[in-house]
């Protein structure tokens, strides 16, 4: 993936609110590489997080623009590098009895857990760096994969390790 | 006090100060215009919700005061979603109020169902679905408050019939009147900064105090901020050239020696230039828009900016600025001017006098200018006709215009001395806009003569509200430039078509327009030869007992100049064919 921010975008928990924002990039041409929606803690607030493509418009246009959204309430902007993000990836892969240990491999090297075994198939799951699953999908591929799911990144900022500066720009 | 959701809706329209609603009932909506009996609200009845839409629109120009439209679900929702958008480029304060289908029937495709909110989510700084009657007052102050607040804006309000219908439980409601704090604790996502950084105008008073080429770029926020008498302040202090865009002018009288009149696309040859030579733009309240701007790589090469805004995504969206500053126009100029006195005020000005120098060498040069006809020649000038509209009305007439070569014109040749008398669709180009415009700013100005200037083309897209202006004693003036085509694609055409016309002719007199606003209602006349013009005009101004329009028929050949072709940089920016050798020669010269 090219150029790419992390917002952290903070909207009030309303019908329709998800559908503002999607539009927006939509209307504004800025493109989305990954979503995920979620409650937060206040269950007044839900929690936005766009993997945007900034390639398509400078991440500052973007930011601001989302701002003017009146439900709206908080914008923070993660650079890669000051970012911890994860993905979920779920898999169904061909497996026949013979076959399972092949898949079992994989999962050891990579942490992924077997959610579920049938005859000819087993279901497996990662969580990790988007780099990671990256890496385990390639892997898996040449075994067949018939169903895969990810869920698109979320991220939290770096947490200090009293060396560099404040790793969240909040932008709000 | 038990109450319900209708009659809490027009009761939370009168305590937010309305005094008129611009609108058309039906089904999805009855319920409302049931209390509206009884309120002293008027309601001025459209013949098309587009109508309704603009004549908000055309209020709030005039008045600085939020339009208020109101109509009905389905095809009056999409019909006003022109004016919505409209608005919304413009930046106008408006509130739209739209019934919907009751709140169990909604996502079924009931009749007259349309996602209203959705349809107009790109094109209104808000809108909200309210599905309790209890939440009507809330929603009814949210729309106000935001669409005037921060950088104004229209707000729609959709409701749902059964939550306004006495006949259904669901809208029985306590009256309640929320306070500003809980208005703004309601909108924890909506904080607009007004005052300016104050390091920053400092370092904008410093980068003034050094320009030896400045130009004020005002823009359409100075008029939304108020902020007129602040820019002539700050204009006078420091003896700034001012350009005025087309969404700005009245904004800086046009007979001030120091304004330079209209920019852009169809500007006059010294604002456009001023502009590309400065080394200092100053921009308050203006947003780089492409008929300003040009081709940008060529635009105002050696300038720097200063770029003034409410609104933080104007800065640097199209031009990266010297200095940005987010605020209130008024509240920035005022401390800006502030700024600049503590630096020394006038004295500090370094000696401009050679820029002067090329700007009324400019001025002289390469004035508006066209080639009149004498009596009896063939059809009326438009620019003529222009010439004697402006003179022979009050200073402060209101102006409303449409959209093409008669806007242009209008805003050329009017000569605007006073803030909030110029009523037109910059953003969005809208035909069609001036009749029920004009017909808003008179209803919201009654004080005030208004004059609508419409093209043929424009006037057939939205004539029918001269109805609505004859039953509603609504006395505004028309001014139809025939020229029997779409000019402005015509002259586009002519010019960068070779004169391959593709569906712009549209006919003299078909439709009849005098027999047309007869039957609306209006005294009309028309007029064929230069010396009818006068007479005409003055027999409209006076008739104020009902609307006049007055049909002109227009030379059809006549063209826009100065002309700055879509897609080339200003710098080659075309002038009136009289004046072409003499730019030709100084471009060779290399002035
Ligand atoms: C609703 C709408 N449709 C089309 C256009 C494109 N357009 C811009 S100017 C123009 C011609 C307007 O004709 P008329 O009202 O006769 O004005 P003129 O240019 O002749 O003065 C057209 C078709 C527009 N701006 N708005
Ligand atoms: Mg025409």
């Amino acid at each position: 993936m090219h150029s790419y921010h992390t917002l952290v975008v903070l909207v009030e928990n309303k019908p329709g609110v998800l559908a503002r924002v999607a539009g927006l990039f939509a209307r504004r041409g800025f493109n989305i590489h990954s979503l995920a929606v979620a409650p937060t803690e206040d269950e007044r607030i839900s929690r936005i997080t766009i993997v945007a493509d900034t390639e398509s418009a400078p991440v500052e246009q973007i930011v601001k623009q989302l701002d003017k959204l009146i439900n709206v309430v908080r914008i923070d902007e993660l650079a890669p590098r000051d970012s911890v993000e994860q993905e979920l990836l779920m898999a169904s892969v061909q497996a026949s009895v013979g076959e399972r240990s092949k898949v079992l491999e994989l999962c050891q090297i990579f942490s992924a857990k077997v959610l579920d075994t049938g005859t000819q198939e087993m279901m497996v799951r990662l969580a990790g760096s988007p780099a990671k699953l990256d890496d385990f999908e390639q892997l898996l591929r040449p075994l067949g994969i018939s169903a895969i799911q990810r869920t698109g990144r979320v991220a939290l900022p770096r947490l200090d390790h009293g060396s560099s500066g404040a790793s969240l720009r909040s932008v709000s | 006090m038990g109450i319900n959701g209708g009659q809490a809706l027009i009761r939370a329209l009168e305590r937010e100060g309305v005094e008129v609603l611009f609108g058309l009932p039906g089904g999805a909506i009855l319920p409302v215009y049931d209390p509206l009996i009884d309120s002293p609200i008027r309601h001025v009845l459209v013949r098309h919700e587009q109508g309704a839409g603009h004549m908000a629109e055309g209020f709030a120009h005039a008045t600085g005061r939020v339009g208020v439209a109101m109509v009905t679900s389905g095809p009056a929702a999409t019909n006003i979603v022109t004016p919505l958008c409209d608005a919304y480029m413009d930046s106008v304060p408006m509130v739209c109020i739209t019934g919907q289908v009751p709140s169990t029937a909604i996502g079924t495709d009931a009749f007259q169902e349309c996602d209203t909110v959705g349809i107009t989510r790109s094109v209104t700084k808000h809108n909200e679905l309210v599905t309790r009657a209890e939440d009507i007052p809330m929603a009814i102050r949210q729309a106000f408050y935001i669409a005037t607040t921060g950088r104004p804006g229209p707000v729609l309000v959709d409701i749902p019939k059964d939550i306004v219908d006495p006949a259904n439980p669901r809208s029985a409601m306590d009256w309640y009147w929320p306070t500003d704090a809980e208005v703004e604790a309601s909108l924890p996502g909506y904080k607009p900064s007004t005052q300016g950084d104050p390091v920053r105008i400092r370092e904008a008073a410093e980068l003034i105090n050094r320009s030896v080429k400045p130009v004020i770029y005002a823009g359409g926020g100075i008029l939304k901020a108020r902020a007129a008498e602040a820019l002539r302040a700050l204009a006078e202090l420091c003896d700034l050239p001012v350009v005025t865009t087309l969404m700005a002018r009245g904004a800086f009288p046009d007979d001030h020696p120091l304004c330079l009149g209209m920019p852009g696309m169809h500007g006059n040859y010294t604002a456009i230039t001023a502009m590309q030579e400065a080394d200092l733009l100053i921009a308050l309240g203006s947003r780089f828009d492409d008929r300003v701007t040009g081709r940008l790589d060529g635009f105002a090469p050696s300038a720097k900016i200063i770029h003034v805004d409410i609104d933080p995504a104007e800065l640097g969206k199209v031009r990266r600025p010297d200095v940005a500053i987010v605020g209130d126009c008024r509240s920035v100029i005022e401390d800006l001017l502030s700024a600049l006195q503590a630096l020394g005020g006038s004295a500090a000005q370094p000696d401009r006098s050679a820029w002067k120098q090329q700007l009324s060498g400019w001025r002289e040069k390469f004035p508006l200018t066209y080639e009149n006809l004498e009596a009896g020649e063939g059809h009326v000038k438009p620019q003529f006709v222009l010439e004697r509209l402006r003179s022979l009305t009050p200073s402060d007439t209101i102006v409303a215009s449409g959209v093409g070569q008669h806007q242009m014109w209008t805003s050329q040749y009017w000569k605007f001395n006073h803030p909030y008398t110029w009523v037109n669709s910059g953003g969005l180009g809208t035909m069609g806009f001036s009749i029920p415009a004009a017909i808003g700013a008179k209803v919201g100005r009654p004080d005030r003569m208004v004059w609508a200037i419409d093209g043929d083309g424009c006037f057939q897209m939205t004539a029918q509200e001269l109805v609505t202006a004859s039953a509603e004693r609504i006395p505004i003036k028309v001014a139809i430039l025939n020229n029997a085509y779409l000019g402005m694609v015509r002259q586009w055409q002519e010019m960068f078509y070779d004169e391959r016309y593709s569906e712009v002719y549209l006919s003299p007199d078909l439709p009849d327009y005098v027999k047309w606003a007869e039957a609306m209602g209006c005294a009309a006349m028309r007029v064929e030869s230069t010396d009818e013009v006068d007479a005409a005009i003055e027999k409209a101004n006076g008739i104020n007992d009902r609307p006049v329009v007055i049909e002109f028929r227009t030379d059809a050949r006549e063209k826009v100049f100065p002309m700055v072709p879509a897609g080339k940089g200003n710098s080659e920016v075309m002038v009136d064919p009289s004046q072409q050798a003499e730019l030709a020669r100084i471009r060779a010269l290399g002035l």
